[in-house]
C-alpha cells in the first residue's frame, strides 16, 4: 500500500465519520462543526485528485461562507442553539431500508464496472489546469453560455434570498 | 562566500545527503519536508515575540511616551516576560461551556495564521512550497480564522462573548470580498495564482500599476486583522473583551499572538504583492538579501497598520460595514473592470502602464465626486426633519 | 499528489502541536482551582439573568447571503484572471459581463435596503 492509498483511506475514515457524526448528533451547532470536517476532508480528496484549485475552492466557499452561513441559520432558527433537537423520529425504520437497498445498489454497480482497480492518469508536468479550466471557462466552443448562465443563477439566487429574508418594513 | 550567498541551499544539500546515505528515498524527502515546515513555522513564532515589542515601542512613541523600558535593554525581554506571566495564569473554563470548541478555538486560530507562511516566498528559490493556487490558499486559510472567532464566542455560553463574536465574523466576512476581488488584480497582472511567480513578474512594482487596488486591499485587511479602526470586536467599552472575553492565561496568549502574527503576515502580503516581495537590488545573485528586502517592506507594511492604528478613531459598526459594501467593494469591481480591459488593450505595449495609471486615478475622482454627492444627499436628509413639537413650561 | 501538498500536509499537523506546547506547560505550572464562583459566566460583575441566548438579528444573515454570492463569483473568476494571456478581447468582455451582472445584484441589493445595520 502507498502511502497515497494511505492517506487516502485515512481521510476517507475521517470523512465518513465526521458526515456520520453530524447527521446523528442532536446539538445542531456541534452538527455544523462535523459538517466542516466533511468539507476539509473532501478537499483533501480532491487534493489527492490533482486538483488542487478545486480543493482551495472547496475550503474558501464551503467552510468559509455555506458552513457559516448555517451556523448563522441554525443559530437564528433556535430558540436556544445548545438545546438538543430530537435526531431520530418515527420514520427510522424506512430510513434503514431505504439506506440500506440504495448501498447495495451502489455497491452492485461499482462491482460490474471493469475499471474500478485502474489508476487515474496522471497529468504530463507541464500542463496547468487552472489556466485550461480559465480558458475553457470563457471560450465560445467551450463553457462561456453555462459561465453566463451561472452569473443569471448567482443573481437570481441573491435576489431570491433577499426577497426571503429581508426584514419587514414596518417593524423599522 | 557561496555559503552565504545561499545558505538555505548549502544547508539543506548537506543534511538531505547525510540522509540518502542512511534512508531510503521517500524517508529522506519526507524528513526534509518536516524540516522545512519546523523551519518556517518556528520563523513564524519567534518572530511574534519581535513583533510584539515592536508593536508597543511604537505605538508609545505615537503616544509621546516611552513605552516598556524595563524589562532588559530597551524592553526587549518585555514580552518574554508577558509570557511567562500568562503562562502561570489559571486557565478558567466557564462551567456550561463547551469544551472541545473553547479549546480548539485559540489553537485554530494560530494554526490559520502559521498556514499562510507556507506560501510565502522569502527569497528566489526559498519558499515553503510553491503551490500554484497560493493566492487562493491564503484566502481559504483565512477562512479557518473566521471559524475559530466563530467557535470561541459560541462556546464561551457568554452572551456579550456570542454577540461580539457575531459582530466580529460580520465584520471580517464583510471584508473578505473587496480583499479577494483586489487580490484578483495582481492575480490578472501577474498572469497566474503562484506566489513565485507573483514575485517573479513584478519588474514593475504593482503598486504602481494598480495603486488604488493595493490601498484597497491595505485597508480590507486592517479590517481582517480587526485593527484600529476596525477593532469595535476588542472595544473594552462597548462589550467588554468580544468573543474572547472567556479565555484565561495561555489560550489568550494565543489569540494575542495569532493577532500580532496577523498583522505582521498582512504587512508581508502587501509587500509580496503590491510592493515587489523580495524584488531589490542584487537579491537574484544573493538570496540573503532577498529576505532582508522583503522583511524591510513587511515592516514598512506593519508600520502603515500601526500608524494608521495610533492615528484613527474607532469607527461604528454600521458606517464601517457600509463603508465595505457600498464603497470599497463597488470601487474594487470596477477596477478589476478596468486593469482587465486595459491590460487586453494594450497588450504588450508600453503605453500600459501610463494607461493603467490614468484609468486609476479617474475612477478615484469619479468615485471622490461621486461620494461627495451622496453623503451630501445624505445630510440634506438629515438636516430637514419635521418640526417637533415646541416643549411648553409646565 | 505532489510533493507541495505534502508539505501543506505536514504543516497543518506541525502548526497544529506549537500552539499546543505552551497550552499544555501551563497546564502543569498554572494553579488549578475552580469553584463555582470563579466560573460563572462574565458580565461586567453582576450576575446573569436567564439563559445564554442572543436576538439574534436576521441582518447578520443577509450579510453572511451576500458575501456567499461573491465569494462564488470570485472562485468563478480566479480562473479567468489566471487564463488571461490565452483569452482573446471577446473572452475578457465576457468576464466582465460576468462582473456586471452581479453588480446588478448588489446593486439591488443596495436599493432594497440590505446592507443597511437597521
Amino acid at each position: 500500500m502507498t502511502a497515497e492509498q494511505g492517506v487516502f483511506l485515512f481521510i476517507g475514515f475521517v470523512t465518513l465519520f465526521s458526515a456520520y457524526t453530524m447527521v446523528t448528533r442532536s446539538n445542531l451547532v456541534h452538527a455544523a462543526l462535523f459538517l466542516i470536517v466533511a468539507l476539509f476532508g473532501v478537499a483533501v480528496i480532491f487534493v489527492l485528485l490533482d486538483a488542487g484549485f478545486l480543493a482551495v475552492v472547496q475550503v474558501l466557499v464551503y467552510i468559509g461562507a455555506i458552513a457559516i452561513l448555517m451556523i448563522f441559520a441554525v443559530m437564528l432558527t433556535q430558540d436556544n442553539a445548545s438545546r438538543d433537537q430530537e435526531s431520530m423520529n418515527i420514520n427510522y425504520g424506512w430510513a434503514v431500508l431505504l439506506s440500506a437497498l440504495f448501498a447495495f445498489a451502489l455497491i452492485v454497480m461499482l462491482g460490474q464496472w471493469q475499471d474500478i482497480g485502474a489508476m487515474a492518469p496522471t497529468l504530463d508536468a507541464g500542463r496547468d489546469t487552472v489556466v485550461e479550466l480559465g480558458s475553457a471557462l470563457v471560450s465560445p466552443d467551450g463553457y462561456v453560455i453555462p459561465f453566463e448562465v451561472a452569473s443569471v443563477l448567482l443573481l437570481a439566487a441573491l435576489i431570491g434570498a433577499l426577497v426571503v429574508a429581508r426584514p419587514q418594513k414596518k417593524g423599522k | 562566500m557561496s555559503f552565504f550567498q545561499d545558505p538555505v541551499g548549502a544547508i539543506s544539500a548537506l543534511i538531505s545527503n547525510f540522509l540518502y546515505t542512511l534512508l531510503p528515498q521517500a524517508w529522506t524527502a519526507l524528513i526534509m519536508t518536516l524540516l522545512g515546515v519546523v523551519a518556517v513555522s518556528s520563523f513564524g513564532l519567534i518572530i511574534v515575540i519581535f513583533l510584539i515589542w515592536v508593536e508597543r515601542k511604537i505605538a508609545a512613541r505615537f503616544q509621546d511616551r516611552l513605552g516598556p523600558n524595563r524589562a532588559g535593554p530597551y524592553g526587549l525581554l518585555q514580552t518574554f516576560a508577558d509570557m511567562v506571566k500568562l503562562v502561570t495564569k489559571e486557565d478558567v473554563i466557564p462551567a456550561k461551556a463547551d469544551r472541545l470548541a473553547f479549546n480548539i478555538a485559540p489553537i485554530l486560530s494560530v494554526v490559520a495564521v502559521l498556514l499562510i507562511w507556507a506560501v510565502v516566498p522569502f527569497a528566489p528559490g526559498w519558499i515553503g512550497t510553491d503551490l500554484n493556487v497560493g493566492v487562493l490558499y491564503i484566502a481559504a486559510v483565512g477562512s479557518f480564522g473566521i471559524l475559530s472567532v466563530l467557535m470561541a464566542g459560541w462556546s464561551s455560553n457568554n452572551k456579550y462573548a456570542l454577540l461580539g463574536a457575531f459582530r466580529a465574523v460580520a465584520q471580517l466576512i464583510s471584508y473578505e470580498v473587496p480583499m479577494l476581488i483586489t487580490l484578483m488584480v495582481p492575480v490578472l497582472l501577474a498572469r497566474g495564482m503562484g506566489m513565485v511567480d507573483m514575485v517573479k513578474d513584478q519588474t514593475v512594482w504593482f503598486i504602481v500599476l494598480a495603486p488604488v487596488s493595493g490601498i484597497i486591499f491595505l485597508v480590507s485587511s486592517i479590517a481582517e486583522i480587526g485593527r484600529t479602526p476596525f477593532d469595535l470586536l476588542e472595544a473594552e467599552s462597548e462589550i467588554v473583551a468580544g468573543y474572547h472575553t472567556e479565555y484565561t492565561g495561555m489560550k489568550f496568549g494565543m489569540f494575542f499572538a495569532a493577532e500580532f502574527l496577523h498583522a505582521f503576515t498582512v504587512g508581508v502580503l502587501f509587500a509580496i504583492f503590491f510592493l515587489g516581495g523580495w524584488r531589490g537590488p542584487g537579491a537574484e545573485a544573493t538570496p540573503l538579501l532577498g529576505v532582508i528586502y522583503l522583511m524591510l517592506k513587511g515592516f514598512f507594511g506593519y508600520f502603515i497598520v500601526m500608524w494608521v492604528r495610533s492615528t484613527l478613531p474607532r469607527i461604528r459598526i454600521d458606517h464601517m460595514l457600509a463603508l465595505n459594501w457600498k464603497f470599497l467593494t463597488p470601487l474594487s469591481l470596477a477596477l478589476l473592470i478596468l486593469t482587465a480591459i486595459v491590460e487586453k488593450v494594450f497588450e504588450g505595449n508600453a503605453w500600459r502602464v501610463p494607461a493603467l495609471l490614468i484609468g486609476n486615478a479617474l475612477i478615484l475622482i469619479v468615485s471622490y465626486y461621486f461620494t461627495r454627492a451622496i453623503s451630501r444627499r445624505v445630510t440634506k436628509e438629515r438636516v430637514t426633519f419635521k418640526k417637533r413639537p415646541v416643549a411648553k413650561p409646565a | 499528489m505532489q510533493n507541495t501538498w505534502l508539505f501543506i500536509g505536514v504543516f497543518i499537523a506541525i502548526a497544529g502541536v506549537f500552539p499546543l506546547l505552551p497550552i499544555v506547560v501551563a497546564r502543569f505550572i498554572a494553579p488549578h482551582k475552580p469553584n463555582p464562583i470563579k466560573l460563572e459566566t462574565y458580565e461586567c460583575g453582576m450576575e446573569t439573568v436567564g439563559e445564554t441566548w442572543v436576538q439574534f438579528k436576521v441582518q447578520y444573515y443577509i450579510y453572511a447571503l451576500v458575501f456567499l454570492v461573491f465569494d462564488i463569483e470570485t472562485a468563478f473568476l480566479f480562473p479567468w484572471a489566471v487564463a488571461f494571456d490565452a483569452l482573446p478581447l471577446f473572452a475578457v468582455i465576457e468576464g466582465v459581463i460576468f462582473i456586471l451582472i452581479l453588480v446588478g445584484g448588489l446593486m439591488y441589493a443596495w436599493r432594497k435596503g440590505a446592507l443597511e445595520w437597521s
